[in-house]
């Protein structure tokens, strides 16, 4: 009898994971597969239109990435915004969350809401919006600027601030979502760490840098993760605002991937950014993953 | 008084860190109020001198803003309520029905959590096009599915779910399919919802996809649409600000009334990740 309902318990559970893993294999397992194996041809636009014409092409792709200066310079421009990004948006995301969870302040969920807000919204649309505040001429931004003396900017046609100025929107856009990771870290270290410390006579700042910030260990492996593979996956902010320019300086290499794969139907070129988009990321990953760990006792 | 000060400060801090957050929201609303060329000027006006709804008219009227519109809600709402169905029962049964390999499996889809998505869509764009699914609003919803973080959010919810109960359940004759209708939805329910606005957010906002896969322009997603007008309108400030009002407008709406499950949820989900 029990045998009988373990049995049957063990085919319901089959049953009810079916149908995600269908979808997971078919729409994700196999196609990352498939871009390895495409990486590996020249799949073009004729072989769009006739899988026959395609042929293997061993490392040639990867041969072509080597030597092609594009490449570089979107490898550069992702590394870029990962590297300066990155942790601006972790830092401004716990400055927030720290604000925010003071004891003294008032309106808490106001000031929450009101920084999560931009996270809700629609990237094109914002990149949008931000593309007018950027305008060298008419922008809210070089208006504000003006008011203390800085001279006009044109932040999205200088190859030099185009980077910075797609950094700029995306920390706005993305850093209450980590806000909302650090509140949750920091109401989870208890009260009575912070009143022993406050006897034995630390201020604020010593408060902060030897109990929350070692406290919330691992909320940083979480965030710092979570956000550097989105920041690798840079696309809709400089197709939008820049594309790509000025002078290649905001090409990024998913921008570049889907250029190549879907402007110009080189899917096997194309495949092969996508297997160093993969490799960095997991690199990456698992690199801080291990920095986390050694720090760790 | 130390504190009063203190205080103070910190508010007059965090206020100027909301004005921040929220005027290129606000700016974005008032430009598309303005009259045609109005934004326009040195030094930008901030807010407009004579209000007019013209440009969500013509957004409306001759542009067919309404299809996109429609597009975007059919992709979303569709995808949402599959989602929640496949990644319910799917998280359910990782966390409480006993099988053969379930810990193996769930392990591996862990580990494909740090796998980017934008590496599947060049072999997916080739499958869907033998599929015949290219061009179809089917298409542009598949990525958001199954999305493994939802199953890993519905099991670590479920596993506090007490095995008594479900044996009760079992006892009385339910099937496991009644058990998980009757016994487990019910309790599911938050994190159901939470998996829900997640879900849909990420199908309205999502654009890389849709502008790979919807290449008809009478199957534009609103946000594909909008990229697509600001290539031929780019002087139109104001029409453009009113067509990214149009397309946030749904999104900011839901979230101003479901806010509750969005905080609960990155705050919950974090924590016991």
């Amino acid at each position: 009898m029990i045998g009988a309902d373990a049995r049957a318990e063990a085919r319901a559970g089959w049953a009810f994971v079916t149908p995600a893993l269908l979808l997971i294999g078919v729409f994700f397992a196999i196609p990352v597969v498939g871009a390895f194996l495409l990486s590996f041809t020249d799949f073009d636009i004729y072989s769009v239109a006739d899988f026959g014409s395609t042929r293997f092409v061993g490392l040639q792709n990867y041969q072509d990435l080597a030597t092609s200066p594009l490449f570089w310079t979107a490898l550069r421009n992702t590394l870029y915004f990962v590297v300066v990004g990155g942790p601006l948006s972790v830092a401004v995301s716990l400055l927030a969350a720290v604000l925010v969870n003071a004891k003294l302040v008032r309106f808490k969920p106001f000031f929450r809401s009101a920084f999560f807000a931009p996270w809700v919204t629609t990237l094109v649309a914002m990149a949008l919006v931000w593309r007018y505040i950027y305008h060298p001429q008419y922008g809210l931004l070089n208006a504000a600027l003006g008011l203390v003396g800085i001279g006009p900017v044109d932040w999205l046609g200088n190859p030099q601030w185009a980077m910075p100025s797609l950094i700029l929107l995306s920390v706005w856009k993305n850093f209450g979502f980590n806000m909302l990771v650090f509140l949750a870290g920091l109401q989870s270290i208890p009260e009575e760490l912070y009143e022993a410390a406050s006897l034995d006579g630390a201020g604020p700042w010593r408060r902060f840098r030897h109990i929350t910030l070692p406290m919330l260990g691992p909320t940083f492996v979480f965030v710092g993760v979570v956000t550097m593979i989105a920041s690798f996956q840079i696309f809709s902010e400089p197709y939008i605002m820049t594309q790509g320019g000025p002078l290649k300086s905001t090409l990024t290499l998913v921008l570049y991937m889907y250029e190549e794969g879907f402007r110009w139907w080189r899917l096997g070129y194309s495949a092969a950014i996508a297997v160093v988009l993969f490799a960095l990321t997991l690199l990456a990953t698992l690199v801080q993953l291990q920095l986390q760990r050694r720090r760790e006792p | 008084m130390s504190a009063r000060w203190r205080s103070a400060g910190l508010h007059a801090l965090l206020l100027a860190g909301a004005v921040l957050a929220a005027s290129p929201l606000l700016w974005m609303l008032s430009a598309s109020l303005m009259a045609p060329g109005e934004a326009n000027s040195s030094p930008p006006p901030l807010l407009p001198d004579r209000p007019t709804l013209e440009h969500y008219r013509a957004l409306f009227t001759s542009l067919s803003l309404g299809r996109y519109f429609l597009n975007s809600v059919i992709i979303s709402l569709g995808g949402t309520v599959l989602a929640v169905l496949i990644t319910g029962i799917a998280g359910y049964a990782f966390a409480k029905l006993r099988f053969r390999g379930r810990q193996s499996v769930f392990r591996v889809l862990l580990a494909g959590m740090v796998i980017p998505g934008q590496v599947a869509m060049l072999p997916m764009f080739i499958l869907l096009r033998e599929m015949g699914l290219i061009n179809t609003l089917f298409g542009a919803m598949i990525p958001v599915l199954a999305p493994i973080y939802g199953i890993f959010l519905v099991r670590q919810y479920a596993l506090s779910i007490p095995d008594e109960l479900l044996d009760a359940a079992r006892l009385d004759g339910a099937s496991e399919w009644r058990v998980f209708r009757s016994v487990v939805l019910p309790g599911l329910a938050p994190v159901m919802a939470t998996l829900g606005v997640f879900t849909f957010l990420s199908a309205w906002n999502d654009f890389m996809w849709p502008l790979i896969v919807l290449s008809d322009d009478a199957r534009y997603s609103l946000p594909v649409a909008l990229a697509n007008l600001a290539g031929e309108h780019v002087q139109d400030v104001e029409l453009m600000m009113a067509g990214a009002v149009v397309t946030v407008v749904p999104v900011f709406v839901g979230f101003l009334f479901l806010q509750r499950y969005y905080i609960q949820g990155i705050m919950a989900g974090s924590v016991k990740g």
